[in-house]
């Protein structure tokens, strides 16, 4: 009894200790880019690497990219940057990519590997591109059993690559949405039929480990013109989104 | 190759006091090549248990590689067809290549060589070369040296080989084929009756490229190559081309000015606990060559000649030196440290004692300065690039050469259109940068109204329509623009009545072909009006979706004119989703396409924006509304 006693104590002090050292870890400044490959972060454009917890994609984790109405054109977002630094991509799974957007957004498609039709070999097509390339996107149609999950992750951690994954992934290092995407230059009502279509303002909200439960939510300009890269909405467009959040 | 490499360890080995002889005479050593004749079908056959009076073959891709003796008697020749070469010999065993096999199966007649003349170097499995003084003088010549190792080999291991004696390496190779001894001091003379072909042998090395232009140039033996003078060699062919006349005078590939590498430059690995399994071995070979080639890469130099050394066990010591005709590069070094093990683990299997690896060792013999070996300007961009391309080329593997693709950028008017997809491991045979891509500016101002979004921007005149229409694209054209994009645009796609499945992988195997153009007018790079401008749809389905596009009283919309809807739209339904309500929309746009054809049906574009917050691009055609892209 009072060993067991002490044991308790001595873990229970342990946790103390332990909370104390992470909330002093975390309360230092994002930690620099660290060169290596495991260590490596892959850069992002400016506004996105605001939002995300290691200021860019980590090598080694798993990042998953909700459906939504922004869904493919956020992936060239978070990518384009790693892109023109050389990193190879590779996108399994997605016969229907428009490629020209992608070049447009700035991918170098010569080191843009897609694998459009991999029918029931995706995770293992996935897993071998994991050993070779620096991000590999797959795509998940229905859900993925926890285990083929695992070990795709660790894969990844191991090669020190980054797996991006287009769906519902639980268990993902960062969470990226793009919401509330609202498109510019096409007429509406009355002046329906003029213009086209420009700009486009998307609500990014990005969850993940390290950050506040709530997340992170910026509008961005995506695309803030025809084939640039996306920017931070001004602060005065944002000032609406801000005041929904404090309500 | 071998004067000043012999080393002084070797020399010794084979029973010779050790002298430097080109650092004297500046010529090349006498050197023994023994050549087994289609070592692959050999090993191949060997390992499937085919007898040797069987007709055997390696085929490569549909293509013989290698045949036996056997077969090649019925007319089977190196780079054959399959069936043509079934055709020719009905009962050929079909063989599929293995260097892996290969270098394994070759492991006992090296082994029964170095039992009579130490230092054997292996070229590539199926050929060896050593220093023939020791052998000479230990048998009392050359004649009886050679007839003594070819005796010992068919006696060991039932393989037949052919000796050849000349100076040098590269000539040796080249006796031993034709089984002659070229007497000292004659090599040269030898070596010019040979066509330059035989410069091009080495499979490890492409040098068709040099040996068709030697041809060419009427430079059809070694003799005129070696006549010319190295200087105006090296400033019209390059190195390589240095290095094949150098050969071809029967001197050294490089000036006698190989650097013996310092001891440190060994590495070495304990293996704990000792390897008995092929794989396990491979791994450990792969992380000592990783090693290997950093500590080269750090002293700048490339190692040629790669001496591996295992320690059983039992406590045997076992050497092996591989020799390479260029610099190693670290997946080829492995590739060797790998047979090297795999044959001597295999061979251990049978012998009673423990021929477990207990510690494994890699020692540069030679090396030479790695200018040549530079990979990318920051040497880690082509690592990355050869592992990319590793996991690419497993995929390929996995499912089909034509899974793998990457995209190359060219002309056209939908985004579709704009797409050329290549397999993986194809030319990407970029086109010109097309000009539409770089900026909607770059195309004529009198292009501009003609038709597409740029119309919307202004004013829509349908009376500017026909001239402009009718003056810029000359006929013929957009034919050509067809076979640069090998795919048709989403809209010429409905235009015939829908794609016939698989049509989409036929028509992206078109041959990317450039005819030569005829009319001045095509020397401008087309500028495709009515092209689709930025932002594009950031998915494309790969055959347009049905769509429905009502307006607000529930009516279908229409297209009554080109540019001009029955009413505006008010809902879209999409195949397979629910309807969504329009919030804005933009056209229709008039397609111009294929105008000349008499099929051609009139389409429109027209850009929708759905309250949901994606918009689509809508193509109407033969009445119908179809989904092209979504901007998603």
């Amino acid at each position: 009894m009072g060993a067991s006693d002490a044991a308790a104590r001595l873990e229970h002090a342990r946790g103390l200790l332990r909370r104390a050292e992470d909330r002093a870890v975390r309360a230092r400044p994002a930690p620099e880019v660290e060169a290596g490959l495991e260590g490596g972060v892959l850069p992002v454009v400016a506004p996105l690497a605001r939002l995300l917890p290691a200021g860019g994609l980590r090598r080694g984790t798993t990042v998953a990219l909700a459906a939504g109405p922004a869904a493919t054109s956020l992936l060239w977002a978070v990518l384009v940057e790693a892109s023109e630094g050389g990193a190879w991509v590779g996108v399994v799974g997605r016969p229907d990519l428009g490629l020209v957007a992608a070049a447009e957004a700035g991918m170098r498609l010569e080191r843009l590997a897609l694998v459009p039709a991999p029918g029931p070999e995706l995770m293992a097509v996935t897993s071998a591109l994991l050993d070779g390339l620096d991000v590999v996107v797959t795509t998940v149609e229905r859900p993925v059993p926890a285990g083929e999950r695992q070990r795709l992750a660790a894969r990844a951690r191991q090669r020190g690559a980054v797996l991006c994954v287009l769906g519902s992934w639980p268990g993902a290092d960062v969470q990226l949405s793009g919401t509330e995407a609202r498109w510019g230059g096409v007429g509406a009502g009355p002046h329906g039929g003029s213009g086209r279509l420009g700009q486009r303002q998307v609500e990014v909200r990005v969850l993940g480990r390290g950050m506040a439960p709530a997340g992170r939510v910026e509008r961005l300009l995506m695309p803030a013109a025809p084939g640039a890269a996306p920017v931070a909405v001004p602060a005065v467009a944002q000032a609406p989104v801000a005041a929904r959040l404090a309500g | 190759m071998t004067g000043q490499d012999r080393r002084p360890g070797d020399m010794r080995c084979a029973g010779a006091p050790h002298v430097p002889e080109t650092a004297i005479t500046g010529r090349p050593v006498r050197v023994l090549a023994l050549w087994s004749p289609d070592w692959p079908v050999t090993a191949a056959a060997h390992a499937a248990r085919i007898p040797p009076h069987q007709p055997a073959a390696v085929f490569v891709a549909g293509r013989v590689l290698a045949c036996s003796a056997v077969a090649r008697a019925q007319g089977v020749r190196r780079g054959l067809r399959r069936r043509e070469a079934q055709a020719r010999c009905p009962e050929l065993a079909v063989l599929t290549p293995d260097p892996d096999r290969d270098a394994r199966a070759f492991e006992p007649v090296v082994a029964a060589i170095e039992e009579l003349a130490p230092g054997v170097e292996i070229l590539r499995p199926g050929l060896v070369a050593l220093p023939a003084r020791g052998p000479v003088s230990w048998f009392g010549g050359e004649l009886t040296a050679a007839e003594r190792l070819v005796d010992q080999v068919a006696a060991r291991t039932g393989v037949e080989v052919q000796a050849g004696f000349a100076d040098g390496l590269f000539a040796a190779v080249l006796a031993a084929r034709r089984a002659v001894a070229v007497a000292p001091g004659d090599t040269p003379a030898f070596l010019a009756a040979l066509g330059v072909e035989e410069l091009d042998r080495e499979p490890d090395i492409d040098r068709s490229a040099l040996v068709d232009l030697l041809r060419r140039l009427g430079l059809l033996n070694l003799g005129a190559f070696a006549a010319l003078d190295p200087a105006d060699v090296a400033s019209r062919f390059g190195a390589d081309a240095v290095l094949c006349h150098r050969l071809a005078r029967g001197l050294d590939p490089r000036p006698p000015l190989r650097r013996r590498p310092p001891e440190e430059l060994t590495v070495e690995a304990e293996l704990d606990p000792p390897v008995d399994r092929v794989d396990a071995a491979a791994f450990a070979a792969r992380g000592l060559a990783e090693r290997l080639h950093a500590t080269l890469a750090g002293h700048g130099l490339a190692c040629t000649r790669l001496g591996v050394t295992a320690h059983t066990a039992a406590g045997e010591e076992l050497h092996r030196i591989w020799r390479c005709a260029e610099p190693l590069t670290p997946a080829a070094t492995v590739d060797r440290v790998r047979w090297q093990l795999d044959a001597w683990l295999t061979n251990r299997r049978h012998t009673p004692e423990d021929g477990a690896v207990v510690r494994l060792r890699l020692v540069p013999e030679e090396t030479v300065a790695a200018g040549a070996l530079q990979r990318g300007l920051w040497g880690e961009t082509g690592e990355a690039d050869e592992r990319a391309g590793r996991a690419l080329v497993r995929v390929q593997a996995l499912l089909g050469p034509e899974s793998v693709v990457t995209a190359v950028l060219g002309g056209g008017r939908d985004p579709a259109e704009r797409i050329r997809l290549v397999p993986w491991g194809d030319d990407r045979a970029e086109p010109d940068p097309p000009p539409a891509a770089s900026s909607p500016a770059a195309s004529p101002p009198a292009a501009s109204p003609r038709s597409g979004p740029a119309a919307a921007s202004g004013r829509r005149r349908p009376a500017d329509l026909v001239p402009d229409l009718t003056g810029a694209a000359p006929a013929g054209w957009p034919v050509d623009v067809l076979r640069r994009t090998g795919r048709l645009s989403a809209v010429e796609l409905l235009q015939q009545g829908g794609p016939p499945p698989g049509a989409r992988s036929r028509r992206r195997r078109l041959p990317v072909h450039r005819s030569p153009r005829p009319s001045p007018v095509r020397e401008s790079p087309p500028s495709w009006p009515g092209r689709l401008p930025a932002p594009s749809p950031a998915t494309v389905p790969p055959e347009p979706l049905p769509a429905l596009v009502h307006d607000a009283a529930d009516e279908a919309v229409r297209l009554d004119r080109p540019d001009l809807l029955s009413a505006p739209p008010a809902r879209v339904t999409v195949e397979g989703r629910a309807p969504a309500a329009v919030v804005g929309w933009s056209g229709p746009w008039p397609v111009w396409a294929r105008w000349w054809s008499p099929e051609a049906t009139p389409a429109a574009r027209m850009q929708v924006v759905l309250d949901d917050g994606t918009a689509l691009l809508l193509v109407a055609r033969d009445g119908r509304w179809w989904v092209a892209g979504i901007y998603d």
